[in-house]
């Protein structure tokens, strides 16, 4: 029994080593840097966020009322609820590695501050890319376009596969909460790294 | 292990969880077959909410793990645990029975968590998040189950290597779920939480599905080719192999992330190192079989397990390659992976499980195998099906790898993908067919077997050996 003991001990120590190094040690070097409230995203609004109650003035007026932090910081989180619970995040990823010219087709090398955040919580890196990366979608495509593209993608990118999102829209074929908070979430991916429009233009 | 063990076997359990493994096992794979469809654009529920792609994607990998491993491996420890030990397990009436329906409860609310919108943004933990303290407690109660008879017999006799296994999944699993389904959620933020998550997913395969799945290999090959394990060192060499260095990787889903690069040289290097842990068991597995090969031809759960052994070697061969931090430049976020997780989770643990199903099956009904031929085509239909899957995903995975580095406009990998998407289909067609016509095959087994009441009843109620 005493080597048993011993044995359930080491186990359960090679299982603490390895999640120290894995998971522990990043932690630790990492939770220095500050961690960002909702509030503080919320201090910088991306310009699309207003463009959006130009755009759809009424369903915003009903879903959200009047373009500001609280209504900002809403829409925020549905639509990083929206994007968790339809799975986006298992065809999208969210972080633009320093390797194979990402940094040429998406933009700025991901790190790690722009992850410490209260949006962050869980993280959407993400594993698998069938369509591609979202971290610096911030301001690549308008409003209306995500408005058609979420509507029927293969209408807007034609060979796309990615899934029609017809209850983002109400009967009338305007966005509702769903769609609005949806394309406030993909106009805020990264918007705190825009570049200038000269590198845009190349992807 | 002869006959005479066989009355201290719950079968009533273990029917109960086969039933319902295979049950998942069908709709798993039908989901993963109408997921399948998206790609090439015939998906019959477009506009759906409740039947989205996504939605079905998070059915399919979820359900594989939660309802088919999980039913799969507790029927196999069911039958395993007891005839290893010579002790029944803790308790069968109310914990058996309670565990049993807890399990099929918490898969049914997860899959309509799934399908209704209340997914975690966890991979393979997609469970919601109301549902995670249930299977928490589920995995603290499933322990005692099955540690209870291993530790009488721990007091008597050295513990055969299965023992280990078995033991130290169902100790791992616990604290790596709590790990993984509650740190990132509520406390470490993004990339430290991404180190987690990776820790999470890889853990979830490595200490828990990996130990359960090598512990029961080690009970069922000897048994089956009547004859010991070829290597008991190398059974042990295996164990503490894994031990070391499965925890050490998790952060390998993850690589060219912004995680620090420590992490990620440690998850490369022992990544590689831990092929020699998974080498030894192959061997072993292997050297087993030799002397007896004409039990591939003659024996379908052995030829189930030992095909499942020869893709494990291919895969985790593939592994060691693709975890390069050069490798990883091309095919990482490619479908190159996605065939890969389809050739260790089905592959591999879905072999072997089938295996131990058409071994346990015939045994727990009491009755012959309803038709051979039926086998052999589900065998070889789900064997060329997988094959041909991984074959054509990682194909595609390297056209959309180099199309992304090339800078082509993002669209033509798509485009170029489709039609290793439309072949994926195909050979999903086949394993999905091959599967019904194996689950066609058992419920005509279980047909035949004599008055399946009586015989259920006269094993809860009789125990004595």
């Amino acid at each position: 029994m005493k080597f048993a003991t011993i044995a359930l001990f080491v186990g359960i120590g090679l299982f603490a080593f390895g999640t120290f190094w894995q998971a522990v040690a990043p932690w630790l070097s990492l939770k220095n840097i500050p961690m960002e409230s909702m509030e503080k995203i919320a201090e910088k609004i991306p310009p699309e966020f207003y463009m959006l109650a130009g755009d759809y003035p009424d369903e915003f007026k009903k879903y959200f009322g009047k373009p500001d932090k609280t209504s900002f910081i809403e829409a925020l989180k549905t639509g990083k609820e929206v994007y968790i619970a339809e799975a986006c995040w298992h065809c999208h990823s969210q972080f633009v590695r320093p390797v194979a010219n990402e940094e040429m087709r998406y933009g700025k090398v991901s790190y790690p501050s722009e992850y410490q955040n209260a949006m962050q919580l869980p993280q959407l890196l993400g594993t698998r890319r069938v369509g591609p990366d979202l971290i610096r979608e911030s301001g690549v495509h308008s409003n209306d376009w995500h408005m058609a593209h979420f509507k029927n993608p293969p209408e807007v990118t034609p060979g796309s596969v990615m899934p029609k999102y017809t209850w983002f829209y109400d009967k009338n074929g305007r966005p509702n909460k769903k769609g609005l908070s949806v394309v406030t979430y993909m106009q805020w991916l990264g918007s705190w790294a825009k570049e200038p429009m000269y590198k845009l233009s190349m992807k | 292990m002869t006959e005479g063990k066989s009355s201290i076997v719950n079968y009533s359990l273990v029917k109960f969880h086969i039933g319902f493994s295979m049950l998942y096992l069908l709709i798993v794979m039908l989901g993963g077959l109408l997921y399948s469809l998206q790609f090439i654009g015939l998906y019959p529920f477009a506009g759906i909410e409740f039947l989205s792609p996504g939605r079905i994607r998070m059915l399919h990998t979820n359900g594989a793990v939660y309802g088919f491993i999980i039913n799969g491996f507790m029927a196999g420890l069911y039958w395993a645990v007891p005839r290893l030990t010579g002790y029944r397990v803790w308790n069968e009436k109310y914990i058996g029975w309670f565990l049993a329906i807890a399990l099929q409860s918490a898969v049914l609310a997860t899959a309509g968590g799934l399908l209704l919108g209340f997914a975690q943004a966890i991979e393979w933990g997609e469970t919601p998040i109301f549902i995670d303290p249930a299977i928490v407690a589920w995995l603290i109660v499933t322990l005692p189950q099955f540690t209870v008879p291993i530790y009488k017999y721990a007091k008597e006799k050295p513990l055969y290597a299965a023992n280990w296994y078995i033991t130290a999944g169902l100790i791992w699993v616990i604290m790596v779920y709590i790990m993984g389904n509650y740190i990132p959620q509520f406390f470490v933020p993004g990339v430290a939480g991404a180190a987690i998550t990776g820790t999470w997913i890889h853990d979830a395969v490595g200490l828990y599905v990996t130990p359960i799945g090598w512990g029961l290999m080690y009970y069922f090959v000897p048994v089956l080719l009547k004859k010991p394990i070829w290597s008991h060192s190398l059974s042990l060499l295996g164990f503490w192999g894994l031990a070391f260095f499965y925890p050490l990787q998790g952060v390998h889903h993850y690589l060219w992330s912004p995680i620090p690069m420590y992490a990620q040289y440690a998850a490369v290097l022992s990544t590689v190192v831990l092929e020699l842990a998974v080498v030894t068991v192959i061997v072993n597995f292997l050297m087993t079989l030799r002397g007896n090969s004409e039990a591939m031809r003659t024996n379908i759960p052995i030829r189930w397990m030992f095909v499942g052994t020869i893709n494990y070697a291919i895969t985790c061969l593939q592994c060691a390659f693709h975890v390069l931090l050069t490798t990883q430049k091309v095919i990482h976020f490619t479908d190159w992976v996605v065939g890969h997780a389809h050739l260790i989770m089905y592959g591999t643990f879905g072999f072997w499980i089938m295996g131990f199903f058409a071994y346990l099956w015939p045994k727990v009904r009491k009755a012959d195998v309803y038709s051979r031929a039926l086998d052999e085509w589900a065998f070889w239909l789900v064997t060329i099906g997988t094959a041909t899957m991984w074959v054509d995903l990682i194909s595609a995975g390297l056209v959309q790898g180099f199309n992304w580095w090339g800078l082509s406009p993002f669209i033509d990998s798509v485009n170029f993908s489709v039609p290793f998407w439309a072949a994926r289909t195909i050979t999903g067609v086949m394993i999905t067919v091959g599967v019904i016509l194996y689950a066609y095959n058992m419920y005509m087994t279980g047909r035949k077997a004599p008055m399946p009441v009586l015989e259920a009843k006269a094993q809860t109620s009789g125990g004595a050996a």
